[in-house]
């Protein structure tokens, strides 16, 4: 496996629109005004609010934040995996145009891992230490499939060497504890892969991992998406991991999304004053800073989101309007993003007291690192 | 900053260092080694005429550190860098090698008491990965702080120990009054602040920082990685900083050792080190990282993963995933040598001129 070109220039066409609809092909997953519901005790507290985006076929979608924004809720939301009391309230998901929100738990295990495939954080607890990869593979096959056992043994074989995995006749009958964290974290993407489903959902799939086999798995996963033509969802608080595997990306903040948009001009040109700040305090390596750009505060707990723009009490630019009217995502450059700063009718002013352009990442100095 | 006389009188100096740049050194190490027994029980052993196994987890390892400077370990998981870290304050004992702090050998002090190399110890401190297990849960934020006071200044009173608590958690951007709170009511951020907090209570010269910032969101990370600079100009501080990310190394480091399997690589100034990093290992290691500017850079794909550090590959330990190997690399250790541009490589290609510069 080579290495893949980094970030989603080709797919710019596809994403020309603010929508990858717009240009004519039909979303694999639809998300209509998601809202995850959370009801405790003193409050019901709501995890994600208001939450719109698609996903077009061979496209991958980055969904970034920090944690308890909610980036990963997003995920189980759409698979139906919300930890109890959670629950959808609000919205629609619909999957290559059917509606799926709404399945009752029978009739939505069928689409786990034959249409919507998973790929977790931690492969060792996603595989089980009693079965070989083999028998693993073989089952999920056959689940999904309507094939006997030989013919699966042969599509597991395939689908291992398709993986990276070195001398797969020998491996399929191993266990996962015999495996490096690498080589597991394939033998996952393989099981997601293995009944071709429309959607991955893959949340932080390289977290656990070093950054040498952190880029094998990231270019591994994107080529074989690629190839298949899969959807994917891929959830990550790291930036870097977005700027070379997403096509787009969505940022995530206090359970909303705050700007979505072609993954360079997000990276390059950030709208949402959180964004900005997001970007800034990140270490560049072309740059050397003195000092990192602070955001002042932390994210506010889900109990206490304040009214109008949740970011407002940490935003530079806060006026009145912010702290009681909460914005939509509004077109700005090539990505929308919700802030009132860029109101069409009515742009709120900027106020530039702190010093962001400084504080932002060089972008004009590549290849400064090894050859 | 504090009113508080420093035990060690003569030894540190408040306000910036004037001695940053002089180069004298705070920190030698040589030769350091730490090998871990990680056998089968005796029984086994004997039953199963299974071998024993040593890990060495450090093996061969000699650095300095000056004082005022920030000299940054990196590497994968498993590359022994947290290792040295605990050699280094005597959380392990050595197997073999010298530690020399400030011209004394502390080579021995994992053996002794707290007590008795309290005049030392205090004069270095340690900040861990983890701020949720790194604080005790039923300790209040004033008496986590205040331990180290208690521990090395006991002739302290109650009223100035609160005092000083207070100092030093407004020296972290926190209030006087959080001194009165369990951890559990402080997000990450805030329990790394906690921690720093309580490594400075006896105003150490040197910090060794593991992984500090690891566990916490990228604009939390900035916020600590903003104070530990704060702090550290303000009592010329000397930091050993370990991360596994190349980034915040740049950020915060004068000088970079990069590790692989228990021993370095490479030592190199940070900028020279990413400029042109020599040896075949940093520089995948550079090309590997995921980068906001990476728009058009190929990002170039190490191949293999790291070995069992039980069974290293003979040899320079690099070789099975180095493209440069040959019959030498994978017979002789490769010894560190210093080369006119201020870095240090053990590489066997870079010393016969095969890789150019």
């Amino acid at each position: 496996m080579s290495s893949t070109p980094s970030s989603g220039e080709h797919n710019a066409a596809a994403v020309a629109g603010h929508e990858p609809g717009a240009a004519g092909q039909k979303p694999v997953l639809s998300v209509r005004q998601l809202r995850v519901e959370f009801p405790t005790r003193h409050a019901t507290l709501v995890a994600l609010d208001d939450i719109s985006f698609d996903i077009a076929p061979g496209e991958v979608l980055g969904v970034v934040g920090e944690s308890g924004a909610g980036k990963s809720m997003i995920g189980n939301a759409v698979i139906q995996l919300l930890e109890p009391p959670g629950h959808i309230a609000g919205g629609e998901v619909h999957l290559s145009g059917r509606r799926i929100d709404d399945l009752a738990e029978e009739d939505f295990v069928p689409l786990r891992g034959r249409h919507i495939g998973m790929i977790f954080q931690d492969p060792l607890t996603s595989l089980n230490p009693l079965f070989s990869i083999g028998d693993q593979l073989i089952e999920t096959l056959r689940t999904h499939l309507p094939i006997g056992e030989k013919q699966a043994r042969e599509r597991a074989l395939a689908l291992l060497t398709e993986v990276g995995i070195p001398a797969p006749e020998t491996r399929l009958d191993s266990y996962p504890h015999q495996f490096s964290g690498g080589m597991r974290q394939r033998v996952v993407i393989a099981l997601a892969l293995a009944a071709e489903p429309e959607l991955i959902i893959a949340d932080e799939p390289t977290t656990a991992l070093d950054v040498s086999v952190q880029a094998q798995i990231l270019a591994l996963l994107k080529r074989v998406c690629a190839e298949r033509g899969a959807a994917v969802m891929l959830v990550t608080h790291d930036m870097g991991v977005i700027a070379e595997t997403a096509d787009r990306v969505a940022v995530m903040y206090a359970g909303r999304l705050i700007e979505i948009g072609p993954v360079n001009e997000v990276i390059r040109h950030p709208q949402h004053p959180y964004t900005v700040g997001l970007m800034a305090s990140i270490p560049g390596l072309a740059k050397r800073r003195e000092r990192l750009y602070q955001i002042e505060g932390a994210m506010p707990r889900l109990a206490a989101i304040p009214t109008g723009c949740a970011f407002n009490p940490r935003c530079p630019h806060a006026a009145e309007r912010c702290r009681t009217e909460r914005p939509e995502l509004l077109p700005v450059g090539g990505s929308r993003a919700a802030c009132w700063l860029h109101d069409p009718e009515n742009p709120l002013p900027r106020r530039d007291t702190l010093d962001t352009r400084q504080g932002e990442p060089a972008l004009d100095s590549p290849g400064e690192t090894a050859r | 900053m504090s009113r508080i006389q420093p035990i060690q009188t003569g030894s540190r100096q408040t306000g910036p260092s004037p001695t940053a740049e002089s180069g004298e050194v705070l920190l030698e190490a040589t030769d350091l080694a730490r090998h871990f027994d990680v056998s089968r029980p005796w029984l086994n052993r004997v039953l199963e005429r299974a071998e024993k196994l040593t890990l060495k987890a450090v093996d061969g390892v000699s650095f300095t550190i000056r004082r005022g400077e920030t000299v940054a370990l990196v590497g994968e998981s498993g590359c022994g860098k947290s290792t040295v870290a605990r050699l280094i304050v005597g959380l392990y004992g050595l197997t073999r090698g010298r530690l020399i702090f400030d011209g004394q050998d502390i080579s021995d002090l994992a053996r002794r008491s707290g007590r008795q190399s309290a005049a030392i110890r205090q004069r270095f401190q340690m900040i861990f990965q983890d701020p949720y297990a790194s604080l005790n849960p039923l300790w209040r934020v004033g008496t986590i702080i205040g331990e180290p006071l208690r521990f090395f200044r006991p002739e302290m009173s109650g009223a100035d120990r609160r005092r000083r608590v207070g100092e030093l958690l407004e020296q972290v951007g926190m209030s006087p009054a959080d001194a009165l709170r369990y951890p559990h009511e402080f997000s990450g951020g805030q329990r790394q602040r906690i921690s720093i907090a309580r490594a400075l209570a006896n105003e150490p010269e040197f910090m060794v920082c593991d992984e500090p910032t690891s566990a916490l969101d990228v604009s939390v990370q900035a916020q600590i990685l903003n104070l530990m600079k704060d702090l550290q100009q303000q009592y010329g501080l000397t930091y050993l900083f370990i991360s596994h990310d190349m980034a915040v190394v740049k950020h915060m480091a004068d000088r970079i050792a990069v590790m692989y399997l228990g021993r370095i690589a490479e030592i190199a100034p940070a900028d020279q080190l990413f400029a042109t990093p020599h040896h075949p290992y940093s520089r995948m290691l550079l090309a590997a990282v995921p980068s906001l500017e990476g728009e058009g850079r190929e990002r170039t794909m190490i191949e293999g993963e790291v070995p069992n550090p039980v069974h290293p590959p003979s040899g320079c330990a690099f070789h099975p995933r180095c493209p440069y190997a040959e019959a030498r690399c994978r017979a002789e250790v490769p010894l560190m040598i210093a080369r006119s541009d201020g870095s240090e490589v053990a590489c066997h290609a870079v010393e016969e001129g095969r890789i150019g510069s």
